[in-house]
């Protein structure tokens, strides 16, 4: 960032300065967004028929401002969640027994196969109401954001240094003002880069669930996802080259915009207290840190906050995060109120899909989900080849690095089902296999996740490390066993965690894809899945959203997570 | 132990290092220099150490030494060959040990040896001695996370012998470890070295440590900085085992403080010439103000009494040189102290600030800071000057970076602005980046 030279009068003077206009137009401008793009939310939802999505490309930044609006509400949604509900787990050991658990399962269920199942109980919350069709899409942008930010938060919570702990207890500071003063500022760091992470992974599904069918009923909302599937129907290649240049655009600026300035704000919140490296800068973070009338405003908000412990004051403990006393009963009840819950939803669950399903069914499921499992293997292998080396490269030369790495977030942010369509043009013309060639596009947006992961690793190799192995002559072969390989291990276990849950997800995407009248298909959960929905058949939907969470978790449960602690165990550099 | 070297002097040499310089590219594109025409050889049997401070170029010359980095000029020979890349009889102990942590102590030490690709059971063989030699038997299936830190210095020994290197180079190996650990594991390895127990012929030791310079070494060479350069050398003929007791012993070290903090004009002091004669382009060490405070009363104080001589007041405080002589440069600025043949004695000026209380010394502080550090007069001045009274932090970074490297003008900096807070002379807003004249609400 250009160092800025000149003079400026300091907030103290009062006078604005130009920091002030630049705060202005960029605050007028995020107000004038949201206005445009929220209007029509609560139009009927016939207004969807009688102005249809259109290709013409003027029409485009409104859509994407659209698509744009949904994504930060379900990012407000999702903090929200975070907030109370890991809180509650954190605070709670009782409530943290099953609510841990439940975050865990909900984190592997696809969330492309939830669309369907949530879409229709929606539009019923809102009637004719557009509304109901954004709720819909909102909530499906939310499950793909919330579960590891609230998991984040979850691990930050349970991981506050004791002695900050019991300085606030010492201060006789509330259980409000602590969660605010102490434990929030201190979760903030890993919780901001987990936002980033959930806003990546989000614009895939926002994508998707913009323009959905369930059986008969179609639903159509304008955005990118929408003016996408239109290209796809009508086969307009110029259309799908919008849509991706207006992709990237909105990538890069919600990157400059929110997110930057956030990791500078944030940067203060650090526990660390030696300076490591330079701090994270951000233009738009100066220009508002400057600014007098953002601080005078700050000023107002703050005093207005201040308020809040008094009301909390009166609240009733619960609210208040005092921990309560509790008694052997309590525990119990809880028990069993939760014991009461699980056998009626496995009841119900039963009850639903017994009358219209087989054994056959679900060994037809299982059957499909071993083939896409076999898949995601397959990739995530082939991915690993590619990338551990090349991100070795990368990460042992800070030069390229610095290049590297903001471009692989970058690409790992971008929704590629935008490219689906160009995949499905060569299938049919060279007349492929739909089997192996529909596969790649699975890995195609989350193979980035082990490219930066091993790039972080590369690059935190310590230099003296590095020099023992020049200064011993350990070469080739030798130096990626005994010291490359392990050393970025760790960190590629956690990209290739990401990316293989991932590619489970975007299998319900990637292995039916159309273009035009074209449609490719190959075998699979995700195809099974998304058949199930084109059709309205609910009961298979549930079966294969129910198997697919299954082959999730057990995989996690067996492959990853020990893969994960192992690492952590041995191979973490100190 | 097989190839074992008897330990006595030649007139062989095993490295020859002539007129080396080194530079590094800097951010605005010319280039800071941190080796400057260095001399060096090391004869077979030979402990020869740098001693220097931090940013005197000693460990860079060792990288050199070992191939890690090429040198912009100079050469160096190993054996006669020049050198080009790590070789084949150059080993490195390292400062934080660096061993791998996913090995255990037995695959750490066979590292060099599989490089160099030696039969399974020669490697074994070897591996073990060496394991066995430096005191680790019985750890070799032990990860380096279940050692302490002496322990993981001894595999950093044994990884670095194992190869039978004929040059062990030793980058401050023992400072990472507490004062008693440290004893021990110099006087293991002077054990082994005085019994030509290690197959090793000569030993390039880097250090900060004054003591351990004269415990360990035959020859020290003492290092200044700005640029880095070898400004004396001296012979150490204490007798070994060395005893820190014996008055000799202590003779030299004060003498290596006189060297290391004699006045311009008798050839050696690295900073002080700089410092005391400076513009506002002199590099400030950031020394935090209670540092200042402490020294000063400590000087003052019995059994001192305004006049100390630097070893004792290092070992009393228990500072290592890195720390101490920032201070005591600070307290020469400052004109709180002056520093004579090894002693540091307090002015008036510094007696009279050990006899006030805290509000008294701020006005001291601030008087002493703006007449005698020209940078904050100027930053005082411009603030004096300006209708805002305030201006940008970067204006000055920018006049600073002029004269210095970027980290060496944050730093100062960041001395400024601490002195600056402490004598209330003005403010600084970390927010905003920006000297003010008024205290931010």
């Amino acid at each position: 960032m250009p160092q800025n030279t000149t003079a400026w009068s300091t907030g103290s003077r009062g006078a604005p300065s130009r920091f002030d206009l630049i705060a202005i137009l960029l605050v007028v401008g995020f107000l004038a967004f949201l206005g445009a793009a929220s209007r029509g939310v609560l139009a009927p939802i016939t207004t969807l028929d009688a102005s249809p999505v259109s290709l013409d490309p003027t029409f485009l930044p409104g859509y994407v401002a659209r698509t744009t609006l949904r994504m930060f509400a379900a990012l407000g949604l999702s903090l929200l969640f975070t907030f109370t509900y890991a809180t509650w787990a954190a605070k709670s050991p009782r409530a943290e027994r099953i609510l841990v658990p439940i975050l865990d399962i909900l984190q592997s269920v696809p969330i492309l196969g939830f669309i369907s199942v949530t879409i229709v109980f929606f539009l019923s919350l809102a009637p004719g109401r557009v509304l109901g069709a954004e709720l819909a899409a909102v909530f499906a942008i939310f499950t793909s954001q919330a579960w590891n930010m609230a998991f984040s938060f979850y691990q930050s919570l349970r991981t506050v240094p004791t002695e900050l702990t019991e300085a606030a207890r010492s201060f006789r500071l509330s259980g409000w003002a602590r969660f605010w003063r102490l434990e929030v500022p201190f979760a903030m760091p890993p919780l901001i880069w987990n936002m980033m992470m959930s806003m990546s992974g989000g614009w895939f599904f926002v994508v998707a669930s913009e323009a959905f069918s369930v059986g008969s009923t179609t639903v159509t909302l304008p955005g990118v996802g929408a003016y996408i599937a239109l290209a796809i129907a009508h086969k307009d290649l110029h259309a799908v080259g919008y849509a991706i240049a207006a992709m990237f655009a909105v990538i890069l600026l919600y990157d400059q915009l929110f997110f930057r300035p956030l990791v500078a704000w944030a940067d203060r919140f650090r526990f660390e207290q030696e300076v490591s490296g330079k701090p994270p800068t951000s233009w738009v973070f100066d220009v508002l840190s400057r600014s007098v009338w953002v601080a005078r405003f700050r000023r107002q908000l703050r005093r207005g906050w201040a308020n809040t412990a008094a009301i909390v004051k009166s609240a009733p403990k619960a609210i208040r995060f005092e921990s309560r006393e509790h008694t052997r009963r309590l525990d119990l009840v809880a028990t069993l109120f939760v014991l009461v819950i699980v056998v009626v939803s496995v009841w119900k669950t039963a009850v639903f899909l017994a009358p219209e399903l087989t054994w056959a069914d679900i060994g037809t499921t299982f059957g499909q989900g071993a083939i896409t499992m076999l898949r995601v293997f397959v990739l995530i292998l082939l991915a690993s080849l590619l990338w551990v080396p090349i991100g070795v490269y990368v990460g042992l030369r800070p030069d390229v690095a610095r290049v590297i790495q903001p471009l692989a977030q970058f690409m790992a942010a971008f929704p590629t089902n935008l490219l689906f369509p160009v995949a499905v043009m060569g299938i049919v013309t060279w007349k492929l296999n739909a089997n192996i060639w529909l596969s790649p596009l699975m890995i195609l947006g989350t193979q980035w996740y082990i490219l930066f992961n091993v790039i972080a690793g590369a690059s935190a190799i310590p230099g003296e490390m590095r020099s023992v192995g020049t200064n011993l002559r350990v070469r080739g072969w030798l130096w990626w066993k005994r010291i490359a390989l392990p050393a970025v291990f760790p960190y590629y276990v956690t990209g290739a965690l990401t990316a293989s849950g991932g590619s489970w997800n975007a299998s319900i995407a990637a292995e039916v894809a159309s273009w035009g009248k074209d449609h490719v298909k190959a075998d699979g959960l995700g195809a099974y899945i998304t058949d199930a929905t084109v059709a309205g058949d609910f009961h298979r939907i549930v079966l294969g959203v129910v198997t697919m969470s299954l082959y999730v978790l057990i995989i996690n449960r067996l492959l990853w997570r020990p893969l994960y602690y192992y690492a952590e165990r041995k191979f973490r550099l100190a | 132990m097989n190839n074992q070297i008897p330990v006595q002097r030649t007139d062989t040499v095993l490295l020859d290092v002539k007129h080396i310089q080194k530079t590094f590219p800097r951010g605005d594109g010319n280039e800071l220099l941190v080796l400057e025409d260095v001399n060096l050889t090391l004869k077979p049997g030979e402990i020869v150490g740098l001693l220097g401070r931090s940013g005197s170029g000693k460990s860079t010359l060792l990288r050199l030494i070992a191939g890690l980095s090429d040198p912009t000029g100079g050469n160096i020979n190993y054996l006669g060959q020049a050198i080009d890349g790590p070789a084949a009889g150059i080993s490195m102990v390292f400062q934080s040990f660096a061993l791998f942590p996913w090995l255990t102590v037995y695959e750490n030490v066979a590292l060099g040896l599989e490089a160099l690709e030696l039969p399974r059971d020669e490697i074994r063989r070897r591996s073990l001695a060496a394991i066995d030699l430096i005191g680790l038997d019985g750890f070799e299936s032990a990860y380096p996370r279940e050692l302490s830190g002496g322990m993981r210095q001894r595999v950093g020994v044994a990884r670095a012998i194992v190869v039978h290197p004929n040059i062990l180079l030793m980058d401050e190996p023992f400072s990472a470890l507490d004062v008693l650990t440290a004893e021990t594991l110099r006087t293991d390895f002077l054990d082994l070295w005085s019994e030509g127990k290690m197959p090793i012929k000569g030993v390039v030791l880097v250090t900060h440590n004054i003591e351990e310079a004269v415990q360990m070494c035959d020859r020290i060479l003492v290092f200044a900085t700005n640029p880095g350069r070898i400004v004396s050398s001296i012979e150490v003929t204490i007798p070994r085992p060395r005893d820190r007791l014996d008055p000799a012993f202590a003779a030299m070290v004060e003498r290596i403080y006189v060297e290391m903090t004699a006045k311009p004009g008798r050839g050696s002091a690295p900073r002080f010439e700089r410092v005391l004669g400076s513009g506002i382009d002199t590099f400030l060490p950031h020394v935090s103000t209670n540092l200042i405070s402490g020294l000063i009363e400590t000087v003052a104080a019995a059994p001192f009494l305004g006049k100390a001589d630097l070893p004792e007041i290092a070992s009393e405080l228990s500072l290592e040189i890195d720390d101490l002589f920032p201070v005591v440069e600070t307290l020469q600025m400052m004109r709180l102290a002056d520093v004579e043949g090894g002693d540091l004695r307090l002015t008036p000026e510094g007696m009279a600030f050990a006899d006030s209380a805290v509000d008294e010394r701020k006005r001291m502080f601030s008087r002493l800071l703006l007449t005698h550090v020209p940078l904050a007069a100027h930053i005082r001045r411009i603030l004096d000057e300006r209708a805002s009274h305030s201006a940008p932090k970067s204006r000055f970074l920018d006049e600073l970076e002029d004269h210095m490297s970027p980290d060496s003008a944050e730093e100062t900096i960041r001395a400024i602005i601490s002195w600056a807070r402490y004598a209330e002379a003005f403010a600084y807003d970390d927010a905003a980046t920006s000297f003010s004249l008024e205290n931010p609400a």
